[in-house]
């Protein structure tokens, strides 16, 4: 029974990838096991779904009642969390807060109705599994389909270490730089020297000394360990998907990396942004955008040309990249991009850390949005962050009803011109394609503090670690708006379970919605949070070895009944 | 969750024409973020002689107090040249400029004070050739006659080391020391080239 069921699911998934659009049957089976293999020259052991990595793609239709069954064949606990999925907390998937795992031989049954359409993905939420190999892409077939391409790709991007990933955490725990090979040098210095002068050169390194930190930080994680993997494969395996003459090709471009923020741009060809976190944006034209980890961006391309086009995905610290090919026929190439020199943090990103920088608390409060124009820190972009972010700002604030009709028509007439075009997408440019009714003031503002010792690899909230910390309570049905304030010089990319995370870029009702909300170092960034779903839900950054080491915090939604109290 | 690290920071041959060292300068540490138990041990043995000039091993309970900072308080045991038995105190961290420092207090047990201060620095040629300049100082609050310590600065050792990191563990290194002691017996300085690695796992 459960082999016909097994072959019957790969038979669907089969139709499903040659894009059939037959309606999936609503039983699944995953299948979480250890498996030999060899992605970078040397045998490893991956933890795979379906003997498959990255893990299968799973279609579903909104409104389909899902029941999936998780057996683990693995000599330790396993957890499947559906990310993004508001479904009944007991099915989300996160031992020691919603359930209690899958011990090994044993199969656990996930039941849950689908409420939503986009696209999504899953991992699993035990212990690194998601790091070694468990994850894979989640589409979900709205009702009533918007949009009409001629194809339609899932892109997962991710990050493969060659170590095992315990002795990743030990090594940072050891040194936490450990895998920062693009610190400053001597030679750095004398060429500062020449450009900037001597004195300035030496005040910004007594600066960077004073507070004992590098400039350089990107990603705890590099390229020194890391692959970084499209579908499963390198850049020299060249994961590529065709095009015919004018097509309308839909990427949705999942990043499923465990430590990993990408800049992705495909040279040649405009994006247009139709969707975040699978819900849908007023499109957006962009050149570029940075992905952070565990978040879904959906674009439209057209490629016009008769030729291949190379989507680049730079890892934030140009570490190394993540590639694949779109292409008209097999075996065309495109030229692969280079990797752009890494542009340097500047005090003012260290904001609140350091005494002097101009991104202070006070700044934050009188302005919340002070920290969401930025763009990503490249020279490069510089240039295009103000003008843009301003017409953006005042276009709105100025012409709000006007604009509210205007929003719906795009994602009628998919042909209408998209909101803007920028070379680079800001969350300030994110608007929600329909209104959310429920917009109101917030009843209750929570501040988090997101915290960390770089130096000795502890992170937190408000400096307590989950192992020491309280739940977060809040009621059924209450508006929150949590202020999150990043006093640490990394990007955080903060998830909340089961709840919808509305992201205060000055958009009113248009604000989006994300279930990731990424917050640049030293920056500050509020959302609203309706709490319409209780049971207790976690909530962590989403990079696996800030939450590993205590960046994570139960959020338990009380019932209805004790709301009163 | 517990992790451990040791670290060989210095093993190394030291010399010059009329002296010729073996030394080491270990740590190892287990424990978790706020608390480690932490086991220290330096020395030099000559081999001409076939005698150790210095060796102690010192267990110390470690205790994170600020971001930069740990707070560490324990017992040396010195085997070399004479058995001895001291209380220790110290402070061990990053400050500012990243000027790594180790720096302890040890009490005798006639109530004699001794104190020690460890100050090294990184400067980074390229991502894997690193010179590290490096400076002792060992200081005594007054003679201290069975062991023949003079009061002041007892030792002071300036050196600076290159070396390549082969693997981050990984590293050997060559280098040179000046080092001058003080002592009630006798007092002499002198320059010493010195090879040797550095490793940690």
């Amino acid at each position: 029974m459960k082999i016909a069921c097994r072959r019957f699911f790969f038979f669907v998934l089969w139709l499903c990838h040659l894009g059939v659009g037959l309606a999936c049957a609503d039983t699944y089976t995953l299948t979480v096991a250890e498996k030999s293999v060899n992605l970078i020259g040397t045998k490893q052991t991956a933890i795979v779904a379906n003997d498959s990595l990255p893990a299968p793609t799973l279609h579903w239709r909104e409104g389909e009642e899902v029941t999936l069954h998780v057996i683990n064949r693995l000599q330790e606990q396993t957890s499947i969390h559906w990310h993004g999925i508001v479904l009944p907390y007991q099915m989300d998937g996160v031992p020691g807060v919603s359930f209690s795992g899958i011990e090994p031989g044993q199969t656990f049954t996930y039941r849950f109705r689908l409420k939503q359409n986009g696209t999504y993905w899953y991992h699993g939420h035990s212990g690194m599994q998601e790091q070694q190999g468990l994850f894979g892409a989640l589409v979900i077939d709205p009702v009533h389909p918007r949009q009409k391409v001629e194809r339609d790709y899932v892109l997962l991007l991710s990050d493969w270490p060659e170590a095992d990933p315990y002795r990743t955490h030990a090594r940072l725990k050891k040194q936490s730089d450990y895998y920062n090979f693009q610190k400053r040098t001597v030679v750095d210095f004398f060429n500062d020297i020449s450009k900037r002068g001597f004195a300035e050169t030496l005040s910004d390194r007594l600066d960077w000394g004073q507070m004992r930190m590098e400039p350089t930080d990107f990603a705890d994680v590099t390229g020194a360990t890391y692959h970084f993997l499209v579908n499963g494969q390198t850049p020299e395996m060249n994961w590529t998907g065709l095009f015919g003459p004018g097509d309308r090709v839909r990427l949705r471009i999942i990043n499923a990396s465990a430590m990993t923020h990408f800049d992705v741009r495909i040279p040649g060809l405009t994006m247009r942004v139709i969707e975040v976190d699978g819900q849908p944006v007023i499109p957006v034209d962009v050149e570029e955008f940075r992905i952070a980890v565990a978040e879904t961006y959906d674009v439209l391309v057209e490629p016009k040309a008769d030729r291949a086009y190379r989507l680049f995905a730079e890892a934030m610290d140009r570490s190394g990249f993540a590639a694949a090919t779109l292409t008209p026929k097999i075996g065309l190439l495109a030229q692969m991009p280079t990797l752009r020199p890494l542009t340097l943090l500047t005090m003012a990103d260290m904001g609140p850390m350091h005494g002097g920088g101009h991104a202070g608390h006070a700044d934050h409060q009188a302005m919340p949005m002070s920290g969401m124009a930025e763009q990503p820190p490249d020279a490069e972009h510089a240039e295009h962050a103000a003008p843009p972010n301003h017409s953006m700002h005042e276009g709105h604030d100025a012409s709000m009803p006007a604009t509210q009709t205007e929003a719906e028509a795009p994602m009628r007439h998919t042909e209408a011109p998209a909101m803007g075009s920028y070379k680079v997408l800001s969350y300030q440019h994110l608007m929600a394609a329909a209104p959310n009714r429920e917009w109101r003031q917030a009843d209750r503002e929570i501040t988090l503090r997101l915290t960390g010792n770089m130096y000795r690899y502890i992170w937190s909230f408000d400096d307590i670690k989950y192992s020491e910390s309280e739940p977060i309570r809040v009621k059924f049905g209450e508006h929150i708006r949590f202020t999150y304030v990043n006093e640490t010089m990394m990007n955080h990319p903060i998830h909340l379970h089961g709840l919808w995370q509305y992201l205060d870029n000055g958009n009113g009702a248009y604000n989006p919605k994300k279930h990731v909300i990424n917050v640049p170092p030293g920056k500050t960034v509020s959302v609203i949070v309706v709490a319409d779903a209780e049971g207790e839900w976690a909530f962590h950054c989403h990079l696996l070895y800030h939450m590993d080491a205590g960046m994570f915090r139960k959020l338990i939604v009380e019932k209805r009944e004790h709301a009163g109290r | 969750m517990l992790f451990s690290k040791f670290m060989a920071e210095r093993f190394e041959y030291e010399g010059n024409d009329s002296l010729h060292l073996f030394k080491w300068d270990i740590k190892h540490w287990i424990g978790n973020d706020e608390h480690k138990l932490y086991l220290k041990t330096e020395g030099d043995y000559s081999a001409d002689q076939g005698i150790f000039g210095r060796a102690d091993l010192q267990m110390l309970y470690s205790r994170n107090i600020s971001t930069f900072w740990d707070f560490q308080i324990g017992a040396r045991r010195a085997f070399e040249p004479e058995r001895t038995f001291d209380a220790v105190i110290g402070f061990q961290g990053l400050a500012p400029y990243s000027i790594e420092v180790d720096s302890a207090a040890f009490i005798t047990e006639n109530g004699n004070l001794l104190g020690r201060l460890n100050l090294g620095y990184e400067l980074l040629l390229t991502q894997r050739l690193i010179l590290q300049p490096r400076i002792e100082v060992n200081v005594a609050a007054k003679d201290i006659e069975n062991r023949g310590v003079k009061a002041g600065v007892t030792e002071f050792e300036a050196g600076m080391r290159l070396r390549y990191e082969i693997e981050r563990e990984f590293a050997p290194y060559v280098g040179f020391d000046y080092v001058e002691e003080e002592s009630l017996r006798e007092h002499h300085h002198s320059v010493r080239f010195v090879v040797g690695m550095r490793f940690w796992y």
